[in-house]
């Protein structure tokens, strides 16, 4: 038999008020196997945790029980408290008699009776404890950032600057994201280009960075340290190691096609770079409009092209790389606003988006900054803003707040006016959310200085009569409808998650909510990791978020993940599966269920009545294992275990639980 | 193709033109309605603000009705009808409900038999090619706005379009040649349920939609509604007074255009009882002349 000790904690009167703990280490004297039972004020202490060690030498002891606080809290500490004794830190159990017990009952009596059965199950079970042992694998230092938007950027730079090689990974032709396209930023109004291309220029001749835009990652294999990431570079047909970016093609091109980047608004050509501060500043082809891909004829930019950079034989190309790290900052979609056909929406031209009304303020956009109507180029003089499509509307589904509409609303009200002083702005809002530095600043003054008129309530209708927009409402303030006769209107369309982006969290293994954000591990406590091992989020992608969020949360990846890089290896899970080769069947079923494609199933020979066969055994990936035990339950014939909680040892428990 | 019918009052009564082109175009079209043999009325706009039992089993016995006589489709022209009828049948899906209708009624009713609003037989439900194949004299030139009103596209249980932008009739009608007009009053209320009790608010109701369809250029308004269709018809006038402009706009149903698109004749189609004088329009299409 194993000799154990017992330790019983007061946690100062925490504890001892519900519990009579020196009668709960009295009892425990006598469950099979205690040598030792006593009782102390504060076991996690530092003379609490001398006791034991002491107790462990003098008594020789192999494992111990703590009834104390939740493990959440100590066990780590109980662990290493076994350890300076030179104990196996997993032969120690710590039983819950704070949170799951003396907190939350009233009668100390009964209290009492309740820890006690508790320990006798912590007893039961530390007898059948096994020494386990963690094991150490090697890290690659590398990271992958997954999306180049403002988030990206910055995440990679600060690993970058930490000292390991980044690779940063676009699946469009140019970084920059979302704030590419913004005009001026919120609430300094300070240009975005401005502060974004040196950002993007710095990334690109980053000695520690890879730049690989127009690429898509295809699959994740290994695990936190080693990942696996097989990427697509996509075809670009332009050679960009000859091409000088020269923009001869570009200007020859004779096919033209609304440009992704001016939300429609401008052209660009089959052969093109997005934007003028695009980078890489190097074009490439679209194929889905290129005349010579399409059908063989053309092929000016090939004969244009001084440099012969252009080739229409490139195909795409399938790479494997190894990563320790990936930070994933894919970002947002602009909400489709056709949903909402009381708009007219996606029918009535001059009902735009807040991104189509960057472009059509931004000097290098369709209009060179000057605003005009889509329909028909005429400046508008009322103009319309109704706040919260697509966000806030249980009736689209989108019951969250975008978060940076309300100021981009301000932000749009102020520059309109600069622009064009004889203009009015009528701004339809439930409520307006200015939590952020300056903020609330900035939108008073939207009010007093810009004469924006912030009008209380939803839009019922939008709808066009000769070359007016109707838009029609609800003053809840002075409780009456409202009708305003605008030139143009701008939908502050709210804040989605990429199309793909369950696609590829299923790729990556990592969680996502019911819209499709990307889970952080914690919503508090760990905002920036996912519930994968390795993997960090940053930016939009984890929820609506303005550019100040989206930067300090990349640094904060940026900082998780150069911890990783810098451990010279990685301990892996001790408590992890394994499989009774004898008794498994091969069903499989484990595999299915495993959330982290620890399993698979091998073949192995065996002698069976003198005879050599093979048979199918499922097999667990120690490093991959997070010890979750989702498979021991599905293994209908129990050859499957968790180490440390054999389903021997949980049976001990529950014997132990009846015999009172 | 056979349907249940249920023609409900207004088909006989106010409506009349409805029921006469409803059977005109079927005939023609080779579609067979068999009337629902002692229906009784839906309880539309009186029952549901009473009693919500009493607005379910009314319904419901004409479903039950239709189940016995072996009628899984029923087309039903009203609108009114139609969401009365569709209502109970959603209502039905539901086994207490049903035992307890089938209690109230002394019938046995399953919910087996599909209420269709007519508009969508006669769109969904016959082939495009089929249907531009039997139009002989084309709308050509006319514009028409087509007036969904609200009782089918709301509440979205019982919608047979999108609430908002609803298309069917507007296809229906390019699909005989003539020009359906964009424009944004197709389901704002009409203010029909409030004509009686409080006219003076109706009839601002009933002008704006009149007035939107004038300004986006139609020369007429279709609708599928004998509701709608009384109150933009019969109250015009009034309405010309209120707005101070003049309309003459004529309010056809869906299936009098399509009667003439087919080549019937107007007095059979019932278009020379409207109030707003309805057929110098339509003989002065270019197919017509
Ligand atoms: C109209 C408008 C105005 C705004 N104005 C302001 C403002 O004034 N101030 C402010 O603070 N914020 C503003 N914002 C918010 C700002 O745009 C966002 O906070 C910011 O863009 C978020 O950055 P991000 O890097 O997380 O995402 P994004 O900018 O969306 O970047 C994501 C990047 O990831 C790439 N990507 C996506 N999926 C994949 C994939 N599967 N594989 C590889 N790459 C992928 C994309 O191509 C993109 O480059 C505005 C937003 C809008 C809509
Ligand atoms: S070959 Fe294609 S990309 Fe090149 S010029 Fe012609 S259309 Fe443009
Ligand atoms: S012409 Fe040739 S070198 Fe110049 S930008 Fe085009 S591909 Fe590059
Ligand atoms: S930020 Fe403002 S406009 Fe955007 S969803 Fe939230 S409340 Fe609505
Ligand atoms: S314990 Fe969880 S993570 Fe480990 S193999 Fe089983 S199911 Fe997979």
């Amino acid at each position: 038999m194993k000799r154990i000790g017992v330790f019983v904690c007061h946690c100062g009167s925490n504890i001892a008020n519900t519990v009579h703990c020196e009668k709960v280490a009295q009892v425990a004297k006598d469950f099979p196997g205690v040598v030792l039972s006593t009782d102390y004020k504060y076991m996690c202490s530092e003379p609490g945790q001398v006791m034991i060690q002491e107790a462990i030498r003098e008594h020789n002891l192999d494992g111990y029980v703590v009834a104390a606080c939740s493990p959440r809290m100590h066990e780590p500490t109980f662990r290493k408290c076994a350890a300076r004794a030179g104990m196996n830190p997993y032969m120690v159990e710590q039983v819950n008699i704070r949170e799951q017990c003396s907190w939350v009952h009233a009668n100390k009596e009964k209290g009492t009776e309740k820890s006690i059965d508790l320990l006798r199950m912590g007893v039961a079970k530390v007898v059948k404890n096994e020494p386990l042992y963690s094991t150490t694998i090697p890290v690659t230092k590398r990271s992958l950032v997954i999306g180049g938007g403002i988030a990206g950027i910055q995440a990679a730079l600060d690993i970058a600057n930490a000292g390991y090689p980044v690779t940063l990974l676009d699946r469009e032709h140019t970084i920059g994201g979302r704030m590419a396209q913004v005009d001026k930023t919120f609430p300094t109004l300070d240009c975005s280009a401005c502060i974004l291309t040196p950002k993007m220029v710095e990334a690109a001749q980053h000695p520690n960075i890879e730049l690989m835009t127009y690429a898509e990652v295809e699959a994740v294999d290994g695990f936190v340290g080693n990942f696996d990431v097989t990427i697509r570079k996509k075809a670009r047909y332009v050679d960009f190691d000859q091409c000088t970016g020269c923009g001869a093609c570009t200007e020859k091109c004779p096919k033209k096609v609304p440009s992704e980047f001016e939300m429609e608004l401008g052209m660009r050509k089959a052969i093109y770079t997005p934007f003028p501060q695009a980078v890489p500043n190097k074009p490439i082809i679209d194929a889905k409009h290129c005349r010579y891909l399409l059908d063989g004829k053309c092929g000016i930019c090939k004969k244009v092209c001084p440099t012969g950079a252009v080739d229409y034989e490139q195909k795409d190309e399938l790479i494997v790389e190894r990563f320790g790290a990936i930070v994933v900052a894919t970002g947002f979609e602009q909400f489709d606003i056709s949903a909402y056909e009381e708009y007219g929406a996606g029918k009535i031209p001059d009902v735009i988006t807040g991104l189509h009304l960057e472009r059509l303020m931004n000097a290098s956009g369709p209009t060179a900054g000057k605003i005009k109507r889509p329909s028909d180029g005429k400046v508008p003089e009322k103009i319309v803003f109704v706040k919260c499509v697509g966000s806030r509307d249980e009736a689209k589904g989108r019951p969250y707040c975008s978060k940076a509409c309300c100021m981009y609303v301000a932000k749009h009200a102020t520059l309109l006016k600069e622009k064009m002083p004889n203009s009015k702005s009528y701004i339809f809002y439930m409520d307006v959310r200015t939590p952020g530095k300056n903020y609330e600043e900035f939108y008073a003054r939207t009010q007093n200085e810009y004469d924006a008129q912030y009008i209380r309530g939803r839009v019922s209708k939008i709808f066009q009569v000769g070359d007016k927009l109707i838009v029609r409402g609800e003053d809840s303030l002075l409780g009456r409808p409202v009708e305003i006769e605008a030139d143009l209107v701008v939908l502050a369309a709210g804040m989605d998650p990429r199309g793909d982006a369950k696609d590829l969290a299923r790729t990556l293994g990592i969680s996502y909510d019911q819209h499709g954000w990307f889970t952080e591990a914690h919503p508090k406590l760990q905002p920036v990791e996912t519930h994968t091992a390795g993997i960090y989020l940053a930016g939009a992608c984890q929820g609506p978020k303005d550019i100040p969020d989206s930067v300090a949360q990349a640094s904060a990846a940026a900082v998780k993940a150069a911890g990783l890089l810098s451990k010279p290896e990685l301990t892996s899970e001790a408590m992890t599966a394994l499989c009774d080769e004898a008794i498994c069947s091969g069903c499989g079923l484990c595999q299915s269920i495993c959330p982290y494609k620890s399993i698979e199933i091998k073949s192995i020979n065996e002698r069976y009545h003198g005879q050599m066969r093979q048979r199918r055994v499922s097999n667990v990936n120690q490093g991959l294992c997070q010890g979750c035990g989702a498979c021991t339950v599905a293994c209908p014939s129990g050859a499957m275990n968790l180490k440390g909680f054999t389903n021997d040892q949980i049976l001990a428990e529950v014997d132990a639980l009846c015999q009172r | 193709m056979k349907y249940g019918l249920y023609p409900g009052c207004s088909l006989n009564g106010t409506g009349i033109e409805y029921g006469l082109s409803t059977k005109a175009v079927a005939q023609k079209l080779g579609i067979d309605f068999v009337e629902i043999p002692d229906w009784n009325c839906c309880g539309a706009s009186s029952a549901h603000n009473r009693d919500h039992l009493l607005s379910v089993a009314l319904p419901a016995r004409n479903l039950a009705l239709a189940e016995q006589h072996g009628l899984d489709q029923i087309a039903v022209p009203c609108a009114a009808c139609y969401q009365r009828m569709k209502a109970a049948e959603v209502a039905l899906r539901d086994e207490p409900t049903r035992r307890e209708v089938g209690e109230v009624i002394e019938m046995k009713v399953e919910g087996k038999s599909r209420t269709r609003a007519l508009v969508e037989v006669f769109t969904n439900d016959l082939d495009a090619e089929f249907l531009s194949s039997v139009v002989v004299r084309p709308l050509s030139g006319l514009k028409v706005a087509s007036y969904y009103g609200c009782l089918l596209v709301k509440p979205a249980q019982v919608a047979i379009d999108s609430p908002e932008n609803p298309m069917i009739m507007d296809k229906l009608m390019a699909a005989l040649g003539a020009t359906p007009v964009e424009w944004s009053y197709k389901t704002e209320c009409c203010g029909g349920s409030l004509a009686i009790t409080r006219p003076e608010a109706s009839l601002g109701m009933t002008a704006n939609v009149l007035k939107y369809a004038k300004l986006a250029g139609a020369d007429c308004i279709v609708t599928p509604c004998p509701l709608c269709t009384s109150n933009l018809d019969m109250r015009q006038k009034a309405a010309e007074g209120l707005l101070g402009m003049e309309l003459g706009l004529p309010i056809y149903y869906f299936t009098e255009l399509m009667g003439v698109a087919l080549g019937l004749e107007m007095s059979q189609l019932g278009l020379t009882k409207h109030f707003v004088e309805a057929t110098s329009l339509l003989k002065n299409t270019p197919a017509a002349q």
